[in-house]
């Protein structure tokens, strides 16, 4: 294998597994340790910089940072990266004077967004402060989307969406509030220089079964009747409701229904338990409240009397493999009947874009989707920008974030007559943590705690309002506890083989069997003759070379707990443990967000 | 150094052997000796060897004197009997400690100084008597304590730290337990641990006296051009004559090497040694051959490594002293307290 670049800074990337998987690219570590530290103002604004809503994420975020955590495979689980984001929001204080200041000088270009959800408001949050004009549109009368309409109120209480909306909104954008855009046409009319289109995945999908129609009052579109309950059209549910479908939403709908007088909540899914689209954590909270999950029943039609739904009934279903794919088909067994008050169907959403003409020069697809560039999120119409659900269809909040981020570089970088192919690299920089002998800037000592639990409201309380907060969240112990299990993935073993000796002190100490001298070979034949076999194939080998021996220096990064016993044992100072610091480029400031700052190079010992 | 315990966190492959340990059991506590010691490394293969053997950690009992690498018992199997000696006077309270309890796996643990200064005459004796045990000496060839003097091993024209050129012969270790009886006799580096996990698993399984020379770089004090202990000088003149690997008497037996080209030696508990020769003309069964051997090559200013010497069939002590097949420490009063009846025996054969 060739000697490994990390000058490339996607290699030390990588490693960083819960940033890497991030679709904004956060960097989690570091704000761990802020946490760590009790600076929590700081572990805010650098999630801030990167997710624009760390108080609602930390509540509501789909985490894929927490399955790629390195912890989760040293032991039994990742770090709680989730809920530690909600204790640097719960705890920061003020943090206004932090942000960075309002642009003194307009530059002359108008951006219109339309929808004020998640995508829009990082859209205009990344250009506000360059100066731009930024008009935001939407139908509701307050900003935030589905992170408003959908999500409810005790996974998320209406404050902290209010607050850090409002922080965008400070920016004094010109908004339009309780207006909805009806033509596009008429938007690229009025002359802005850019438009972004952030209206999400608005519908929900319908099953159109039989005896829908006649029992229409009692069977409602999840997404719809959600935030109808957010804005109090809606208090209260029959006592047997059924959810139909096995995403989050459906997870939403039964936890809500709890609260608004169902007492026999079931939620009925057409596949297996296992293949339910929805978190596993969000599975376990509705389980928690005594929702039943009924799996592999397909709904087949709806029963009702006097229009009024009396229940519905399924066909079992089971996985039947054919030609090498899984199906799920009948299992022939006589089909069953539930009976219940209401129905919630929560199958799947949809974009829809009645609302953009079809003649104005915008190439749709085959299935009537707009066609956007997947980097630019540019449009076939030069200056029109999709982002968030709108552009590839139904994901989640920190997707619509980066999208959101990438539209603005697109936008910035269109508007000031660059070409948007042409990406900045992100910033990074790498900075020795050596303090002294077996000093370092960053905590090495792994702690061996398990995952910490949220405590949450005990159920007798919680299901009697839907506004209460079912999490309480971590207070600041346990949020220093269970930020000290972070491995500190960014703090890399950088190794230079000159200085080497190969005395093996640092294979002998590594707990994890990380570190192999050897011969040089072939990856997949080097992969298996390692100290310990490196079997994860999506983690990278780092191979050292300058040997005097000729040997190799190979370190599979997959279980390194980055705990630096290698660069302690090290008599040369062959090993040395430096923070990777990446910083995705946002708008306007390209690659110099980040002062490279040069690690100093590794130094013989005397 | 480090202040920090290695974490019991360990590679999800982690195997477990036959006795139901992972090789982390056989760990110690962290090593307080200087980051690079080669006695660390020493301590890592026998940590190896000893989870490769299937040692029950109860069985093994480390001895030591004093110096860096009689530190060294403390950072390796933990959960193992230990005794730390004074100086030089290790090989004594291991042999009084076989007498009591044969049936434990005696290591002694010792340093160029411990070994070939003070403790000279004790070292002599025990390998002499045939002790059961395995010694090994982690050579560096320095005062690394007192911050870095000549050893008794040091090599007579090596040059120390500040430049100052050794004047007195050195003691080869290894040469003296050939000439004194030893019947496993190895040397290997620190910095080698595919040869030296081996020597010190076949060591462990022999019966009689082993004694491996492992040379062992002191980072600190003798790591310097000039210095004929140090990773690159021993790298450059390190001499093998031949690789080992040791099958447990469990292991099933594989035929896949060229007639001739191994050398299968039996050892007393079934244990097998094969021998990969690297050098055509040397047979680590012959020990004068092995001495003449070895003197040509240090002569030559090479350092030869790998299983000098090894005699399958050996005796130990307690063969020579004829004792009981029980363990000394069990016998009860019953056995060690005769009754009247057998004095009077004995006085009757007398009369």
């Amino acid at each position: 294998m060739k000697p490994t670049d990390i000058g490339q800074p996607d290699y030390f990337h990588k490693v960083v597994d819960c940033q890497w998987a991030c679709p904004a690219h956060t960097p989690v570590p570091e704000y761990i340790r802020l946490i760590a530290a009790q600076r929590y103002a700081d572990a805010y604004m650098v999630n801030w910089k990167s997710n624009v809503f760390p108080g609602i994420l930390g509540r509501t975020c789909d985490r894929p940072c927490e399955p790629a955590c390195r912890r989760g495979r040293v032991e039994d689980e990742p770090v709680a990266i989730c809920r530690l984001k909600r204790v640097a929001a719960d705890n920061k204080g003020e943090v206004s004077q932090l942000m960075p200041p309002k642009a003194v000088k307009k530059n002359g270009k108008r951006v219109v967004c339309i929808g004020a959800g998640p995508a829009s408001l990082t859209v205009a949050r990344d250009l506000l402060p360059l100066g731009y004009e930024v008009h935001i549109y939407d139908g509701e009368a307050k900003g935030g989307g589905m992170i408003r309409t959908q999500i409810p109120r005790f996974r998320l209480p209406e404050s902290v969406i209010d607050e850090e909306v409002n922080y965008i909104l400070a920016y004094e954008p010109v908004t339009h509030f309780g207006k909805r855009v009806d033509s596009l046409k008429a938007v690229l009319a009025e002359g802005y220089d850019a438009v972004f289109v952030g209206t999400g995945a608005p519908r929900g999908r319908d099953l159109n079964l039989p005896g829908q129609k006649e029992a229409a009052a009692n069977v409602h579109i999840g997404i719809d009747w959600l935030s109808n309950v957010s804005f109090e059209h809606i208090d209260k549910i029959g006592k047997r409701v059924i959810v139909l479908g096995g995403g989050n939403t459906a997870m939403d709908c039964c936890r809500t229904s709890r609260r608004l007088g169902g007492e026999d909540v079931k939620v009925i899914v057409r596949s297996g338990f296992d293949e339910m689209k929805a978190s596993p954590w969000e599975k376990e909270d509705a389980q928690h409240e005594g929702i039943p999950i009924i799996n592999f029943h397909n709904p087949r039609e709806f029963t009702h009397e006097n229009g009024k739904l009396t229940g519905v009934w399924f066909t079992k279903m089971h996985w039947v493999e054919k030609d090498g794919k899984k199906k799920l088909e009948p299992t022939g067994e006589p089909d069953v009947h539930y009976e219940c008050d209401d129905v919630l169907m929560a199958v799947g959403q949809e974009n829809s874009f009645p609302w953009i003409e079809r003649d104005i020069g915008m190439d749709f697809d085959k299935w009537d989707m707009p066609v956007v560039d997947q980097a630019t999120f540019q449009s076939t119409i030069p200056n029109v920008f999709f982002g968030g659900d709108a552009a590839f269809g139904p994901k989640n909040i920190i997707w619509a974030v980066a999208h959101g981020h990438d539209a603005a570089v697109s936008i910035d970088l269109f508007l000031t007559g660059q070409d948007v192919k042409k990406r900045p690299p992100p910033g990074t920089s790498m900075v020795s943590t050596k303090m002294g002998i077996h000093e370092w800037s960053y905590d090495n000592d792994v702690s061996l705690d398990l995952r910490y639990k949220v405590p949450m409201v005990e159920n007798e309380v919680a299901l009697r309002n839907v506004k209460v907060e079912v999490e309480k969240g971590f207070d600041p112990l346990l949020g220093y506890k269970e930020a000290q299990r972070c491995l500190n993935c960014d703090v890399q073993t950088v190794f230079a083989g000159k200085l080497c000796i190969e005395c093996d002190a640092c294979v002998d100490i590594c707990p994890m069997d990380c570190i192999t001298f050897t011969e040089n070979g072939e990856e997949t034949e080097l992969r298996d003759r390692l100290n310990a076999p490196a079997l994860n194939l999506t983690q990278d080998l780092y191979i050292g070379d300058d040997l005097k021996t000729g040997r190799v220096m190979v370190k599979d990064e997959d279980v390194c707990l980055h705990c630096g016993l290698c660069a302690e044992r090290c008599p040369t100072g062959a090993w040395d443990m430096q923070q990777f610091y990446l910083d995705i480029t946002h708008a306007g400031c390209s690659a110099k967000s980040v002062k490279p700052k040069r690690a100093p190079k590794p130094v013989a010992a005397e | 150094m480090t202040y920090l315990a290695k974490p019991p966190l360990h590679h999800p492959s982690l195997e477990r052997n036959a006795v139901g340990f992972t090789r982390r059991d056989y760990e110690g506590r962290i090593s307080t000796l200087c980051a690079g010691c080669g006695h660390d490394s020493i301590s890592a293969a026998i940590i190896q060897a000893c989870f490769e053997i299937d040692l029950e950690p109860h069985r093994l009992a480390k001895f030591s004197g004093i110096g860096c690498s009689s530190k060294t018992p403390d950072y390796f199997v933990s959960p193992a009997h230990g005794f730390n000696a004074v100086h030089g006077r290790m090989p004594s309270v291991l042999t009084g400690a076989n007498i009591a309890a044969k049936d434990l796996i005696y290591l002694g643990v010792s340093g160029d100084g411990d070994s070939a200064s003070i403790g000279l005459g004790q070292f002599c004796h025990a390998v002499r008597r045939g002790v059961n045990m395995t010694y090994i000496c982690e050579n560096n060839g320095v005062y690394g304590l007192t911050k870095g003097q000549f050893s008794a091993t040091s090599d007579k024209g090596s040059k120390a730290k500040k430049g100052a050129e050794n004047k007195d012969s050195a003691i080869d270790l290894v040469m003296l337990a050939l000439q004194l009886g030893a019947t496993y006799v190895g040397r290997s580096f620190s910095g080698d641990k595919s040869q030296l996990v081996p020597l010190i698993k076949g060591a462990l399984s022999h019966k009689g006296t082993s004694f491996i020379d492992v040379i062992s770089p002191c980072v600190a004090f003798n790591n310097h051009v000039g210095s004929t202990k140090s990773f690159d000088y021993v790298r450059e003149h390190n001499e093998a004559v031949n690789r080992m690997d040791v099958i447990s008497p469990r292991a099933p037996i594989r035929a896949d090497y060229k007639p001739g080209e191994l050398k299968e030696v039996v050892q007393h508990d079934g244990s097998i040694l094969r021998l990969r020769k690297l050098e055509d003309d040397y047979d680590s069964t012959d020990r004068n051959a092995a001495l003449g051997y070895l003197a040509r090559k240090a002569a030559e200013g090479e350092i030869v490594t790998g299983l000098l010497y090894v005699d399958p069939d050996a005796s130990d002590l307690h063969d020579g002293l004829n004792t009981v097949a029980c363990q000394l420490n069990k016998l009860t009063d019953q056995e060690l307290i005769p009754p009247l009846s057998a004095l009077e025996k004995i006085n009757a054969s007398l009369r």
